[in-house]
């Protein structure tokens, strides 16, 4: 029997990403059922996802958007 | 040469008049889209290219070319999609990324090592909102650029971009089962970068 909390891992990122198959969901989810640690696990990776989202957040320089307007071909 | 222009069109049939007005008005109108896309693309190109400076001349490069081959944009299709497919690929060519050796490239944990390491650390703390929050903006902007170059092109256009794996697969000219894997790698060896990172800071 393999490790429950090895397969739960191996399945996290497809699982927030919605591309397990209903067989797999039904697994992943019958386990977080019982496993706290797995639970908690997949609900840093989704606080964590957001969070990175969050982060990067460097906006357009000004001078860039002004250069890229630039970049247009002229009407003759 | 607007009064070259001008001759040409007064000379032109009315049906040729008629066709260059038309095609003025869109590339007009391609340029005006292209351009209010500018702010999203750049959001992708920032951390895709390895600087701030790289992200600049990207960006140029990518509007001058798309403005020269507008005729090549299928109108109603996602532009977001072809801009960065241009951006992308001018990344590649120019040779701008020092791609490390495979050997190289650091060892991915597996997906619970950072939770792990960082709630080993944390004094028990138990809600996972806390334990992300030890992190600062600056360790994960850090860690994206350790990133290499093959994981951290999917890693920005889909979890940066919210591109599909279909629209990245496109974008990057690979097959999606390979989107996949270097995505999931990709997260792995940036949740590994943080886990080093926080860790460091810990010490």
């Amino acid at each position: 029997m393999t490790d429950p909390c090895a397969h739960c891992e191996e399945m996290m990122q497809p699982y927030l990403d919605h591309v397990l198959t209903d067989e797999e969901m039904t697994q992943a989810e019958a386990h977080l059922s019982e496993c706290v640690d797995c639970r908690k696990r997949y609900k840093f990776e989704e606080s964590l996802r957001i969070y990175v989202r969050k982060a990067v957040t460097e906006q357009m320089p000004e001078e860039l958007r002004v250069k890229l307007s630039a970049l247009r071909i002229p009407l003759e | 040469m607007a009064h070259a222009g001008t001759v040409e069109l007064m000379d032109a049939e009315p049906e040729d008049a008629q066709r260059l007005a038309t095609e003025a008005r869109d590339r007009v109108r391609f340029e005006e889209d292209a351009l209010a896309l500018s702010d999203q693309v750049y959001r992708v190109a920032r951390y895709l290219a390895s600087s701030r400076e790289d992200a600049d001349e990207l960006m140029q490069e990518t509007y001058a070319r798309a403005f020269r081959s507008w005729r090549s944009f299928t109108p109603g299709t996602n532009m977001r999609a072809w801009l960065l497919r241009i951006l992308t690929n001018l990344n590649i060519d120019r040779g701008r990324r020092q791609q490390r050796a495979p050997q190289m490239q650091p060892l991915e944990a597996n997906d619970y090592y950072l939770y792990d390491k960082l709630a080993e650390n944390g004094d028990g703390i138990s809600d996972e909102d806390q334990v992300v929050e030890r992190l600062s903006q600056d360790d994960i902007v850090t860690a994206l650029s350790v990133v290499p170059h093959d994981f951290r092109d999917v890693l920005v256009l889909v979890d940066l971009g919210d591109f599909s794996y279909a629209d990245a697969a496109q974008i990057l000219d690979i097959p999606v089962g390979t989107v996949m894997s270097r995505l999931h790698r990709g997260r792995r060896i940036l949740k590994r970068e943080l886990a080093e990172s926080a860790l460091e800071e810990a010490t």
